[in-house]
């Protein structure tokens, strides 16, 4: 039974890094927006896994946390931000997403490659886990790269905060609660402030491809 | 040979050449009720094998000996393909003769003959749908070898028995790269078994089929036996997929009384796949013919990051 709840952290982390890479391939919003539900629920059951096996208290309230912010609300206000928009069945147009994958791929092997010095002096439960959650931030900083959409550019952003919170769980058993829950306000309130430049972005282009942004320099 | 070997790896081809039909009816009737239509009986692929095998066979003109022999070595892969992948035993005495990589080449072996064949009439749609093939094979092959060596990573050992054995029977374990290659999985047997979000089974319009394309030209036994090939390549994957992500349930060598369980578990493990596969197939579309190589790629890519995962967290 002991040497199960590792496997089960590992299993997450796992999924959580398919999930990464379904995102980056993803087309529609709104799939993007599912994945991402998801993600925060694979987060939620990893947390929870390393504080049942730890016995970490604070652990729990961040995995609760976690759940009220990633799998309900945030999801809750990007569903209502992209009805709003009118974007909800918008699809990306992504060139050559072989290429992304290959780049991807890539990320993957140099995040694995760093961590695993770090991951050795590690006694966490969970330290395994450190190379996936670094490929995970990676492979959101892709994905924000690669989309010229202001909505998948936040979803990647937020993604990233995931892989973040995965790799605090995974090295150190989470950051104290004052910190974590300044990130958690940091990104509400960053997605409210988003939502707003959204609006504003597209009053001005009619359109959300951030490219338009380029105009905006005094010649 | 032992008594009990021999056995077994003749009840494993026999219930593969029996259920492989019964499978291909089971899906078929389950894509049926879920599109709304009246769904053909349980039965109709031995009923339509056994029309076929009634018929007589018309050869073009211009067929070369290719053409007449292509279903027969078709047929004799897929047979010997589902011999060697433990189905209900990992005491099969053939087994020995083809590990996981020739497996793959097994396929490949079959799917360059159909291609060959269809070519061979010199019909425009026969090389339409055989260079389709080719494309889709090229892309799948390396794929499905990185799956395999998802499996054969953790169980040190290429052989399908061996592996069977390691996962089954050894302790209880989770694998985070079997879960890589299981989505990589299902990706390559959608794309090797010409089904829905690459190909439909079920179309009659030229332009778009890939696997009927290369059959036109085929009539009486030769189809008879391309269209059996066809449900024992989906039984083979159904089975490849069942032995490497949900192994329990098959019989060891030691123990040959668990084989009166091992069917009933298969049949079981083979509906409740069955329903799966027209449950995906319903709730998905085909896809443009150019997007099946990112598709493509995408479960090779899968499989390399379950291999990476291995070496990370088995470091």
């Amino acid at each position: 039974m002991n040497a199960l709840i590792p496997q089960l952290i590992n299993l997450f982390a796992a999924v959580i890094l398919i999930l990464a890479f379904a995102m980056l391939s993803q087309r529609r919003i709104l799939n993007l927006i599912h994945l991402y539900t998801w993600q925060g629920l694979a987060v939620v059951g990893s947390t929870t896994v390393v504080a049942y096996v730890t016995d970490q208290h604070h652990l729990y309230y961040s995995a609760a946390l976690t759940m009220a912010l990633k799998v309900i609300l945030i999801p809750w206000m990007l569903h209502r931000l992209i009805n709003r928009l009118n974007v909800r069945w918008d699809i990306e147009t992504l060139v050559n997403i072989p290429t992304l994958m290959i780049v991807g791929i890539a990320l993957v092997v140099f995040a694995f490659n760093v961590a695993l010095p770090i991951s050795r002096f590690s006694e966490t439960v969970a330290h395994g886990t450190l190379g996936i959650a670094l490929a995970c931030v990676l492979l959101s900083f892709l994905m924000m790269i690669t989309r010229a959409k202001a909505v998948p550019q936040v979803i990647g952003f937020l993604a990233m905060e995931n892989a973040l919170f995965l790799a605090a769980t995974s090295a150190t058993y989470g950051m104290p609660m004052v910190v974590e829950l300044g990130i958690a306000l940091d990104v509400l309130v960053g997605i409210l402030i988003m939502g707003v430049f959204m609006f504003q972005i597209r009053e001005q282009f009619d359109s959300l491809d951030i490219s338009h942004l380029e105009k905006l320099k005094e010649d | 040979m032992s008594i009990s070997g021999f056995l077994s790896q003749l009840l494993a081809i026999i219930v593969a050449l029996v259920l492989a039909p019964l499978l291909m009816g089971w899906v078929n009737q389950w894509r049926a009720w879920l599109q709304n239509r009246t769904a053909p009986g349980l039965l109709q692929p031995y009923r339509m094998l056994n029309k076929l095998f009634h018929k007589e066979s018309i050869v073009a003109e211009t067929a070369s000996p290719i053409f007449r022999l292509a279903p027969y070595i078709v047929f004799g892969c897929m047979v010997l393909a589902c011999a060697i992948i433990p189905t209900l035993s990992t005491d099969l005495p053939m087994s020995p003769a083809a590990d996981a990589i020739a497996l793959v080449g097994l396929f490949a072996v079959a799917r360059v003959f159909i291609s060959l064949a269809a070519m061979d009439i010199g019909t425009a749609f026969g090389s339409l749908g055989a260079r389709r093939e080719m494309l889709i094979g090229f892309l799948a092959e390396p794929a499905l070898l990185a799956i395999l060596f998802n499996a054969s990573l953790i169980s040190n050992s290429t052989a399908l028995t061996s592996i069977v054995e390691y996962l089954a029977h050894k302790e209880f374990a989770i694998y985070p790269s079997l879960a890589f290659a299981g989505i990589a999985f299902t990706m390559v047997s959608f794309a090797e078994n010409a089904r829905v979000p690459v190909d439909n089974p079920a179309t009659h319009l030229e332009l778009t089929m890939i696997h009927e394309a290369l059959i036109l030209e085929y009539s009486g036994r030769h189809l008879a036996l391309i269209e059996w090939a066809v449900a024992l390549k989906l039984f083979a994957y159904s089975c490849i997929g069942l032995a490497l992500f949900f192994p329990w349930g098959i019989a060891e060598a030691e123990a040959p009384v668990v084989l009166i369980f091992a069917l009933p578990a298969l049949v079981l493990k083979l509906a409740v796949g069955g329903f799966l596969l027209a449950l995906i197939e319903t709730l998905s579309a085909k896809m443009r013919i150019f997007r099946v190589p990112e598709f493509l790629a995408t479960a090779f890519l899968l499989a390399v990051i379950g291999m990476l995962v291995h070496f990370l967290l088995g470091a």
